[in-house]
């Protein structure tokens, strides 16, 4: 019988934070593996399909960018929660109010054209996702309430109120019958960024400006020093008078906000009208991608790519070989764990002890004792 | 009459499910430990309950490997937050993650498959009493294990004297790591707890509640199960009314659709989540009542120093 024991570093090793999201990597990489080699099928094609043929092309990197814009736009409002100490995670309902607010304009205005429909979209999807990250905010200063409950709870209710819209008092008329909006006018949708050579549109934009601004902030700017004061230690952050109650409210707001922008980018641009459903879990994924990216805006970039591609690689593998393509999500929970695993190394050793050599164990106890 | 006995069943039957995993995750906090992982272990439980009870054809054996499925599920939690202190938010989270996926994947080809459900308790002659009797002798086998689990449960935690040394840890952690308390151990083992009893929960829910595999079919219950604990403030009895109301909520709403009264489904359907957070906020709102029960050191990683 082995027994893991933890011994703290004096310090925080830098080697460990920088290798622990590659050692991460690698070790779901062999997990993946086996999980291939169990579902009877060879790793070394499933990963060919997985992670490479989905990149090959330019169109595909325009797929990418797709479905890295959403993660990255949450995850780096996210956090900005987590380093607080904050833990919204009901991201995916703020992502479809975001979508909701912003859709106001083109299902119940679509003769109203021109430049302006689309800046206004985007912000009134901001307004709708800030709003509803503000219930959270306001039940937790307001009432000490769960944020983490409160924030999952509310993902329920948002798509299930989207499902209602889009059956029934913003069905499409002329749309058989299908739960659907009416198609978004052309000034309703976001352009595309290189027609050309792929579809990837300005979503890809707002979420790097996004990543840089956040960025700037947390490590620029006092609010960023804010929050991660109060993150660390709220009771310090009392005593330079940081108000905990408006901590909350920013980083709800904020994260509830770039959420909506995510979720009004989506259905403006990948998708052009609402559907019942509008998301592959983005508001969940997030929550990895922010953690992969170590809760820094930068790495949350890399790791939304990565993140993206886990998507792609899912659809890929499901119409090559047949798998679920729940295979993503498996993918991505297993990402989550080994980060969050690998990280320990930055601040303990990991010793190994056998249960047989209980005395040497006693030995040095004794020293340290006196 | 017979309606009100049906609901009466019907609620029962909803309530089950809820009661067991917020009973698991009780016990899991008073150690100290915020497992977030329930909703993951509870799905994990229904899939690994449906396809053991789909291949062999027994119910008891699928119910049986929900409780293994879940606890095997809840020690790659344990691991994670005990021996490597990740943090617990998170790792519950992913947990919930990786077994909403899992389950998906696993359960690809027992979507539509017809499952097997475990039979009705029925004794001769005492089943059969007007009202009472089904109330009583005629429910399903997990009913009669959720109420001794939680009578279990209430004398563990109150009236034994581990239960005790369980609940210090919860309190403080490193006091009872100076009284030379095993305070990893006996966090390993309540967090199995924890997840055997969700797994069980999720098996309710595939064998009995709606004897089939579906997706995401556990809508949510974990986080409400989770949403319970805090309602209860930690106490079991709270946890068994607390369980009851939800189910009653939860049916009422599929009743109310049923009877086509002219509100939207989906407005319905969501009543049972707006319910959690008007009860927490409710509950929160009496800080003394909240701060006096709350395990002072959950959530919180530990790492016994040498």
């Amino acid at each position: 019988m082995m027994r893991l024991e933890l011994v703290k570093r004096p310090q925080r090793s830098a080697l460990f934070s920088v290798l622990s999201p590659f050692i991460a990597f690698a070790l779901t990489m062999i997990a993946g593996a086996i999980m291939f080699a169990l579902l009877g099928v060879n790793p070394v094609d499933a990963f060919n399909i997985y992670f490479i043929q989905p990149i090959s092309e330019v169109w595909q990197l325009h797929e990418l960018a797709i479905k890295a814009a959403p993660l990255i736009l949450i995850a780096v409002g996210l956090s900005v929660c987590y380093k607080a100490n904050i833990w919204n995670i009901g991201a995916e309902g703020q992502f479809i109010l975001g979508g909701i607010f912003g859709s106001i304009i083109p299902v119940l205005f679509p003769q109203f054209e021109g430049p302006l429909v689309l800046p206004l979209m985007l912000l009134l999807g901001m307004v709708g996702g800030a709003l509803y990250a503000a219930i959270p905010a306001l039940l937790k200063t307001r009432f000490s309430t769960n944020e983490i409950l409160t924030s999952l709870m509310l993902v329920y209710v948002a798509q299930l109120f989207l499902d209602w819209l889009v059956r029934g008092p913003w069905r499409d008329p002329q749309g058989h019958g299908f739960p659907q909006t009416i198609q978004f006018g052309d000034s309703a949708i976001l352009p595309e960024l290189m027609p050309d050579a792929g579809r990837a549109n300005w979503g890809f934009v707002f979420a790097l400006v996004a990543a840089i601004a956040i960025w700037l902030m947390m490590s620029r700017m006092l609010k960023g020093f804010e929050v991660r004061v109060l993150g660390s230690s709220p009771r310090a952050g009392r005593f330079a008078g940081f108000g905990f109650n408006k901590m909350v409210f920013f980083t709800f707001l904020l994260s509830g906000a770039l959420a909506g922008l995510a979720g009004i980018s989506e259905v403006s641009g990948a998708i052009g009208q609402l559907q019942p459903v509008i998301s592959p879990g983005y508001g969940f994924t997030a929550i990895i991608v922010a953690f992969l990216g170590r809760l820094n805006p930068l790495g949350i970039v890399a790791a939304g790519l990565v993140l993206a591609l886990t998507y792609l690689g899912g659809e890929a593998v499901q119409s090559a070989l047949g798998i679920s393509d729940k295979v993503a999500r498996v993918f991505q929970g297993m990402l989550l764990f080994f980060v969050l695993g690998c990280d320990t190394l930055i601040h303990y050793r990991i010793r190994l002890i056998g249960f047989a050599a209980p005395k040497l164990e006693a030995a040095p106890k004794l020293e340290e004792a006196r | 009459m017979d309606i009100t006995v049906n609901i009466l069943l019907t609620i029962a039957t909803a309530a089950t499910p809820l009661l067991i995993a917020a009973i698991g995750e009780l016990v899991v906090e008073r150690s100290g430990v915020l497992n977030l992982g329930v909703e993951g272990m509870m799905i994990m439980g229904a899939v690994g309950g449906f396809g053991a009870g789909y291949l062999t054809g027994s119910p008891w054996i699928g119910l049986l490997a929900a409780i293994i499925v879940g606890a095997l599920f809840s020690l790659l939690f344990a691991v994670m937050t005990l021996s490597l202190a990740t943090n617990q938010v998170a790792t519950g989270l992913s947990l919930t993650l990786l077994g909403l996926g899992l389950s998906g994947m696993i359960g690809t080809s027992f979507v539509g498959q017809p499952g097997v459900r475990l039979p009705n308790l029925d004794i001769p002659g005492l089943s059969s009493i007007p009202v009472v009797g089904r109330l009583i002798f005629g429910q399903d086998p997990v009913f009669y294990i959720s109420i001794a689990l939680t009578a279990a449960v209430m004398w563990f935690l109150f009236r034994t004297r581990i239960g005790l040394t369980l609940r210090s840890i919860g309190d403080s952690h490193s006091s009872a790591h100076a009284l030379g308390i095993k305070v990893i151990r006996y966090r390993y083992l309540a967090v199995i707890f924890g997840g055997a009893c969700a797994g069980l929960a999720g098996g309710h829910l595939s064998l009995v509640y709606t004897p089939q595999w579906v997706e995401n079919m556990s809508a949510g219950r974990g986080w409400i199960a989770l949403a319970l604990v805090v309602f209860a403030s930690w106490r079991p009895w709270r946890v068994l009314a607390g369980a009851y109301i939800f189910g009653a909520v939860w049916i009422g709403q599929l009743h109310a659709q049923a009877f086509g009264i002219p509100v939207p489904s989906q407005f319905l359907s969501s009543l049972p989540y707006l319910a959690t957070i008007v009860v927490l906020v409710l509950i929160s709102r009496n800080k003394r009542l909240t701060m006096m029960n709350t395990p002072a050191s959950l959530g919180q990683p530990f790492v016994p120093d040498r």
